[in-house]
């Protein structure tokens, strides 16, 4: 009985990686993962609109889950290795399958979005390598460690406030999720090609519910520096 | 109407191969594009100059021999057809045209716009086919099968196995001439049978050619003369999770 799981476990990891499809499969679900976590951080940062209070006290329970915290890193990261590792992996595939290019070509359907999928996901990833530097780890701007508000917990409302009044930061900012978006734009809607779960009746749907959230989710991001820049959200009064 | 030719030429398999520049003189506008290239190789023959070699048969649009590459598109600028019955009316007077072979790793050129196609024979005997003893000639209807199955199949059963999809996806991938297979025998009772053994043996066959990972481009749905859907793709995708399973 084992032996029969154990083969056919192996049979799968096999076919997951080892196979053009298997490894289409592994491009969507990490991707889902993936999306599921831009959603989740969108809407978690948008609560820098209800007030420093609130957005602290966010920050605070995540921060309070402790181990639990890192489980869920720990997977958010796996996943997302698996989706950047996959993607080099196929894309050096892929152009191995044409070693000599057409000296003429021209597209038909292909999107631009679907074309450069490579270039805004490397981009993407080494930008979210910049924002992790800067906001999580405070490697790039250490005053943001001693910031904390008037009940005693980390201040990230005003470390976000203070990261984006930068202009460059948030030009920066602007165009990696710009460039997440138009990834997305392409990349949600191809999720459901590959896993299989689209049907000629519900394509149409799927395109748009694709445009719809990559729209969504990019208002959603940029509103925050775009509020700071304009002076809409603003540093606490008297002080910090 | 004349034109401007920049035609692919390689020798054999191991040339090199370069774009070289013909006029084609006098070319009437009701000539298919195959006729016109005759007339372009009668012209170089009179020359002493190799004539273009490029692979046709039926010049019906049903064969699937004829394959170029036309300003880009695989079959040239119209939709839903093959190169054999693309006429020269929808080409202008002093246009620039360039023709080139299907470029793909599985398909290697053999000479000038000639490549080796038989890699999607050796994904066909992998698993696309029936096994079953047919015998004497069935009754009509003995095998009940819905209308909107049978059109389904019979949709994905147009592909001609020209290899468009593959010269023209930026990856140079088969899945949508294997996923037509798959899905054209997985609607039918018949193909039902070995539908799990068959899914696994093209996939297989299909990454051991060399073709590259479909990444939804979509360009080989609008550039197959057969307009066949990437709703196989989708298709393939699913029956080969079942198999996974399985």
């Amino acid at each position: 009985m084992s032996t029969v799981a154990t083969s056919r476990s192996s049979t799968v990891v096999h076919a997951l990686t080892k196979t053009s499809l298997g490894q289409k499969y592994l491009m969507a679900v990490s991707g889902l993962v993936a999306l599921l976590f831009v959603i989740g951080h969108m809407v978690g940062n948008l609560q820098i609109f209800l007030g420093q209070d609130q957005i602290n006290h966010y920050a605070e329970t995540l921060q309070n889950l402790g181990p639990l915290l890192w489980v869920i890193r720990g997977f958010l990261i796996l996943f997302i290795l698996i989706h950047i590792w996959e993607g080099i992996k196929l894309k050096l595939e892929n152009v191995a399958s044409r070693p000599e290019p057409y000296s003429y070509r021209k597209y038909r359907k292909a999107s631009l979005a679907s074309r450069t999928m490579i270039w805004t996901g490397l981009i993407i990833a080494s930008f979210v390598g910049y924002h992790l530097a800067h906001f999580t780890v405070q490697a790039t701007n250490p005053a943001f460690k001693t910031l904390v508000d008037a009940q005693g917990r980390h201040d990230v409302y005003s470390m976000m406030i203070l990261g984006f009044q930068n202009v460059w930061v948030s030009l920066l900012y602007i165009i990696a999720i710009g460039l997440l978006c138009y990834h997305l734009s392409h990349g949600v809607t191809s999720m459901f090609q590959s896993m299989g779960l689209n049907k000629p009746e519900t394509q149409p749907t799927l395109d748009k519910i694709g445009l719809t959230l990559s729209v969504i989710l990019f208002l959603g991001y940029i509103s925050i520096p775009l509020s700071i820049l304009a002076g809409i959200v603003n540093l606490p009064k008297g002080g910090m | 109407m004349n034109l401007t030719l920049h035609v692919w030429r390689q020798k054999n398999a191991t040339d090199k191969g370069r774009m070289e520049t013909y006029q084609a003189t006098d070319i009437n506008e009701h000539m298919s594009f195959l006729e016109m290239l005759d007339v372009v190789n009668e012209d170089l023959i009179g020359k002493g100059i190799d004539p273009i070699h490029f692979d046709h048969d039926c010049r019906e649009g049903i064969c699937g021999m004829c394959s170029l590459v036309i300003n880009g598109i695989p079959h040239g600028p119209e939709r839903a057809t093959t190169v054999c019955q693309l006429h020269m009316r929808h080409f202008k007077d002093g246009d620039e045209i360039y023709i080139e072979p299907w470029r793909a790793k599985a398909f290697p050129v053999i000479k000038d716009l000639i490549v080796d196609r038989s890699a999607f024979d050796r994904i066909i005997q992998a698993g696309g086919f029936v096994s079953v003893n047919t015998g004497g000639t069935p009754d009509a209807n003995a095998i009940p099968i819905s209308k909107s199955d049978a059109d389904e199949a019979m949709d994905f059963a147009q592909c001609i196995g020209c290899g468009a999809c593959v010269a023209a996806c930026k990856n140079a991938s088969a899945m949508l001439f294997v996923g037509a297979k798959i899905a054209q025998l997985a609607a039918l009772p018949q193909g039902k049978v070995e539908a799990e053994r068959r899914v696994k043996a093209m996939v297989a066959q299909m990454d051991k050619e060399g073709f590259g990972n479909c990444t939804n481009y979509y360009e080989c749905e609008a550039v197959c003369p057969k307009e066949i859907s990437v709703k196989g793709i989708a298709k393939m995708n699913r029956e080969f999770f079942k198999s996974m399973k399985g």
